[in-house]
């Protein structure tokens, strides 16, 4: 299934296991890897473990038992100081968008760029490339909540790749969208992973996936199942 | 010297926070200004009546009178002693009859004084001390109080003495003051935060996924403080400046009747870079505590 070449181990999850205060088991024995290069897709109806598994991987929230390494990193044994600068390595695109309505398109894609403390200049230079990449070159002034929905999550594509990130995670990016856009939305994290980003993307809509013929990780009641 | 370009942006974006929200920020820093202007205020004061009253203390002086009936004899013997004496710089005797003298010239005792018909006025010594110690002024005080046929020892500074024990006084005061309204300055400026902390809750929250510091979230809201605290240091110093003036028109009045220069003294760049340094360091311990308590709050889930 695996077509991608192997270029080491780019995320380690072994015997991972997370429960939350109550007792909720949201993941039991987990052990997957994928390769620098991979694209990936976490399949699985909602509440089966695709968000807990996305957290643990970016240090959100740290697994109960079991190890994630990402990168030669061991997420669990991390210093909190440690956390930001890892965080870097990953661009994140949320459900829920997380986008700032109180800041232009330019700002919330250029966020990402001014944490990292680069110069003025080659933010500048960098924002307007990642806003070119998704099609969004000419609302950088535009609010965000003045863009489609589609565009909303185009926005935040652009943010998430524009520091160039070595491994690109999505949580439903096709979650309100119609087919059209889903499609256009997988077409660019295909282009990205076709330059060498690890792309891990966790959904229930196992359509959209359709003639890709990616490698699928199945989640059921937070075991995987495939 | 990308981190200093860093803090400048920093500075501009905090100083176009504040002016995004004028009125809010005008409350702020009025309030502010006037909490600093009060205990600044009344320092400035006190340490305007504390050179007022070193210039007229300058000089240690005491007054010797001799009883009325003192013979020449009794008066030199007295005299011999003060010059003896190595405490004492400068001795100056006023005889009876030179004081009388003296008295006449003002107008309105001649009549007095005619109507009497004989000197009132005993013989005197103003002496002057060596130094200015109230434990050598005190000490001849004592000493010349027990010679014979001297009736009166009067130091003349004690007036200024007594202002200079009440002026210690309102110095406490104006200590007390200042660490209750430092304290309401912290305050302030801790909510101020807090309410901007809350409504920038979502921008914290995307700013620590994906990748930012706790000193990189802290910046803004420290600068905002910081400059916010500097503001009301300014307004507290153009309080008491209009304050001044206001009041040294009619000091210049008050003291004419008395036949004294008695004005208020303008802020000094000491005074003024004190009051500025702590104001804005206040604002800065504000925003710190308030960011401290707030920031950890705010965990991306």
């Amino acid at each position: 299934m695996n077509s991608a070449p192997n270029r080491g181990t780019m995320i380690q999850v072994s015997h991972v296991a997370k429960r939350y205060p109550g007792g909720y088991e949201a993941l039991r024995d987990v052990t997957f890897a994928v390769n620098a290069g991979e694209m990936i897709f976490i399949t699985g109806h909602s509440g089966a473990g695709k968000s807990t598994l996305l957290k643990l991987i970016t240090a959100i929230e740290k697994p109960t038992s079991g190890s994630v390494i990402i990168n030669g990193q061991n997420v669990s044994a991390m210093k909190p100081g440690m956390i930001p600068y890892f965080r870097r390595n990953f661009g994140l695109i949320f459900q829920d968008h997380k986008l700032l309505f109180d800041r232009s398109v330019f700002d919330n894609v250029s966020l990402p760029l001014a944490i990292t403390g680069f110069p003025r200049g080659e933010i500048a230079k960098r924002t307007r490339a990642a806003l070119d990449k998704v099609g969004l070159l000419g609302r950088e002034k535009a609010r965000p909540i003045t863009l489609s929905g589609g565009e909303q999550q185009r926005l935040c594509i652009a943010r998430a790749i524009v520091n160039r990130p070595a491994i690109l995670l999505a949580d439903e990016p096709t979650g309100n969208l119609d087919t059209a856009y889903a499609e256009e939305i997988i077409g660019m994290f295909k282009s990205f992973n076709q330059v060498g980003v690890t792309v891990v993307i966790a959904t229930h809509d196992e359509d959209m996936i359709g003639r890709l013929n990616p490698r699928i990780l199945h989640l059921d009641h937070g075991r995987i199942a495939s | 010297m990308n981190w200093l370009l860093v803090h400048l942006d920093t500075l501009l974006e905090s100083l176009a926070r504040l002016a995004r929200q004028p009125v809010a920020s005008a409350l702020n820093v009025i309030v502010i200004g006037i909490a600093l202007s009060l205990p600044a205020g009344f320092y400035l004061g006190l340490s305007n009546l504390q050179m007022f009253s070193r210039q007229l203390s300058s000089d240690p002086q005491l007054s010797i009178f001799m009883t009325l009936d003192a013979s020449t004899a009794e008066v030199t013997a007295v005299e011999q002693r003060l010059k003896s004496n190595s405490d004492i710089s400068r001795v100056e005797f006023i005889s009876r009859d030179q004081a009388l003298v003296r008295l006449k010239r003002s107008a309105s005792l001649s009549d007095v004084l005619a109507s009497l018909g004989h000197n009132p006025l005993p013989d005197a010594f103003v002496i002057t001390a060596r130094d200015n110690d109230p434990a050598t002024l005190a000490s001849l005080h004592d000493q010349a109080r027990k010679w014979s046929k001297v009736e009166h020892v009067q130091l003349d500074a004690e007036w200024a003495r007594r202002l200079d024990a009440a002026l210690n006084v309102g110095r406490m005061l104006v200590m007390l003051l200042a660490v209750l309204l430092a304290v309401a300055l912290v305050a302030i400026t801790f909510n101020t935060i807090r309410l901007q902390i809350l409504t920038r809750r979502d921008e914290i929250e995307v700013s620590k996924l994906i990748g930012a510091t706790n000193p990189f979230i802290r910046r803004p809201f420290l600068y905002f403080g910081t400059l916010q605290g500097l503001c009301g240091g300014f307004a507290a110093w153009i309080i008491v400046a209009v304050a001044v003036l206001v009041l040294n028109i009619r000091l210049a009045d008050l003291s004419g009747l008395y036949g004294i220069l008695f004005r208020l003294e303008w802020p000094d760049l000491g005074y003024t870079l004190v009051l500025l340094i702590f104001s804005a360091l206040l604002g800065w311990l504000g925003a710190w505590l308030s960011v401290s308590r707030h920031l950890w709050q705010i965990d991306p889930r």
